[in-house]
């Protein structure tokens, strides 16, 4: 990502006016809500903070006891990761195959495939309606189906046992999660240099699979790092979208994340340091995963 | 277009997958829309049905009469939300085009170095900055003002970096020389040449911003009632129990009609960004 040549250049006066004028006014919001606050964050975890006296140095204690000490944080960080690695990798696969799919369809049932699937995405509250589909009495629709089939003979308590509720978060989180990386896949894929797959053919690719990971996959590289990246984004910030649905705590702590853990002890218990210790780690997973994938995608096609 | 290499096992697999899928994203949105148009007795029914047998629009009237019972006036709500939604998608588009034009076509120091933190902080989500933003939003006299939620979205890297990767796409360094070379200022070239000619990319700044906006619901920053939003009160509405569930469905229909227009106008121009969307190990 980063050019060498930077170096050599000789800037004038005016250049360097000019540049920064126009990137100021971004820089600045950029540097006080997102570069400031991760430097505070990693500053305060090592401290005790109330928010009214003065941060004081703490050492590792926040760490220790993050790990050693919390057990609810081990959960947190358990169902953060479970939800990262299930429904990341679904949700990019999804996107990725219905993008494949929906590419070779004539451009009008194509835009309309593409509203369909992404709209889920950014239309706001309509995912409460899950609750209405998993409603515990017989009024919610999976039992209304389960029970009119003879499945079942009394409803399924979807949104509060523990043995169902992951499920169904999974396939709320799913639902919402054909945004930015499959609106680049499918771009992506509507991209594509024809004349590679004529050689392509030429050279013996027998079948769509066949073209699809020799040729298709590996021309578009940059957009399966574009969406790797949104995908990971979205899948450790899992929490509040849940809360609407299975409340907050959920049943025996089911479905409680480190988002959850995050705000209650920087909104409720007001213990700051704690709260950005939290934060950190966190923010060190997404970072963490991010370079596990970028590895992996250099893979792909080969 | 026609292509090599399709066996029929094949697309009739992928056509059903296709189908399968797309009845999974439906489903819930025409719930609701159907729940939006159901009278009580209809709506708690065994067992369900999605469309309404008796369509009704009394659940779009009830809306305006809940919406007079609230703590204060309706159109408050509503107020808040536009503004936040206008003030901030402007702001984003105009700071983000600025700023993806110096680090795309203007030569100074550090610009690939700010442009790989830019990337860097793509890869990851808001909440792990809530809690240093706060304190920084406190400081600056900002929480519970409609500041809190606007400024932030100012300094949005995503769009910031779409249009960055749409504009070295896109326009050619030749383009702007000549216009420098006949006198241009260099607000002159960003906003009479660059500008006109990211549109697609704009669009796509647009289309995230409003919905992000559209929908957000500040519980921590803003406490004053009357500096709430839209969606803060449909969570109200929604939560307050079965009786209300036709008209919660009412004004989810409202509320999510309008990031789906945007997207539907804006679908062509977003999807010429995304093809530049790409990033580079």
């Amino acid at each position: 990502m980063k050019k060498k040549k930077e170096r050599k250049e000789r800037y004038t006066r005016k250049q360097i006016l000019t540049g920064y004028g126009f990137l100021a006014p971004f820089l600045i919001m950029f540097l006080v809500f997102t570069v400031i606050p991760i430097v505070v964050s990693v500053v305060l975890s090592f401290a005790y903070f109330n928010g009214f006296s003065l941060p004081s140095f703490v050492g590792l204690s926040n760490y220790i006891k993050l790990f050693l000490k919390d057990e609810l944080f081990l959960k947190a960080l358990s169902n953060t990761l479970a939800f990262a690695l299930v429904t990341g990798p679904l949700s990019y696969f999804l996107c990725l195959v219905l993008a494949w799919v929906i590419s070779e369809f004539p451009p009008k049932i194509r835009s309309f495939l593409t509203l369909l699937f992404y709209a889920p995405s950014i239309c706001g509250g309509v995912y409460l309606v899950f609750t209405i589909i998993f409603s515990e009495n017989r009024y919610g629709w999976a039992n209304a189906i389960l029970m009119d089939l003879g499945i079942t003979y009394k409803p399924i308590y979807w949104l509060t046992d523990p043995k169902y509720m992951f499920w169904v978060a999974l396939l709320v989180i799913l639902w919402t999660s054909l945004g930015s990386s499959f609106l680049s896949f499918i771009a992506g894929f509507l991209n594509i240099d024809e004349s590679l797959y004529e050689a392509g053919a030429i050279d013996g690719v027998s079948n769509r699979w066949q073209e699809l990971w020799y040729i298709t996959l590996p021309s578009m590289k940059p957009q399966l790092l574009f969406g790797a990246v949104m995908s990971i984004t979205g899948s450790f910030g899992v929490g509040p979208i849940l809360d609407g649905i299975f409340g907050n705590p959920s049943t025996d702590y089911a479905l409680y994340t480190m988002v959850h853990e995050l705000s209650d002890y920087a909104n409720t218990r007001l213990e700051l340091g704690y709260a950005s210790a939290i934060a950190t780690v966190l923010f060190a997973l997404m970072l963490g995963a991010n370079q596990i994938v970028q590895k992996i995608l250099a893979k792909v096609g080969d | 277009m026609k292509r090599l290499n399709r066996s029929k096992g094949g697309t009739v697999l992928l056509f059903l997958f296709i189908l399968v899928m797309g009845f999974f994203c439906a489903f819930p949105m025409i719930l609701i829309i159907g729940n939006s148009l159901k009278g009580v007795t209809e709506l708690w029914k065994f067992p369900p049905t999605v469309f309404p047998k008796n369509p009704t629009l009394k659940n779009y009237r009830d809306m305006f009469q809940a919406m007079a019972g609230t703590l204060v006036p309706f159109s408050r709500y509503l107020m808040n939300t536009v503004v936040i939604t206008v003030v901030g998608t402007l702001g984003n588009v105009i700071f983000g085009s600025m700023a993806a034009y110096a680090l795309c076509k203007l030569r100074f120091p550090g610009r690939n170095r700010i442009f790989s933190l830019i990337v860097k902080a793509l890869m990851f989500n808001a909440t792990v900055t809530a809690i240093p933003s706060y304190i920084i939003m406190s400081n600056l006299g900002m929480v519970d003002s409609l500041w809190a939620i606007i400024l932030p979205a100012l300094g949005s890297t995503l769009s910031l970096y779409l249009i960055k990767q749409f504009m070295e796409q896109s326009i050619p360094d030749s383009l702007l020389e000549a216009a420098r070379l006949d006198g241009a200022s260099e607000w002159g070239v960003f906003w009479r040449i660059v500008m006109p000619n990211v549109k697609p990319a704009w669009c796509t700044a647009i289309l995230l911003s409003v919905q992000a906006l559209w929908n957000s619901s500040p519980n921590v920053l803003i406490y004053s009632e009357e500096k709430k939003t839209m969606s803060y009160v449909m969570g109200q509405i929604s939560a307050s129990g079965l009786s209300r569930a036709g008209v919660s469905a009412a004004v989810t229909v409202l509320m999510m009609s309008v990031p789906i227009l945007v997207f539907i106008f804006s679908q062509n121009q977003v999807l010429k960004t995304m093809a530049a969307s790409g990033m580079k190990e």
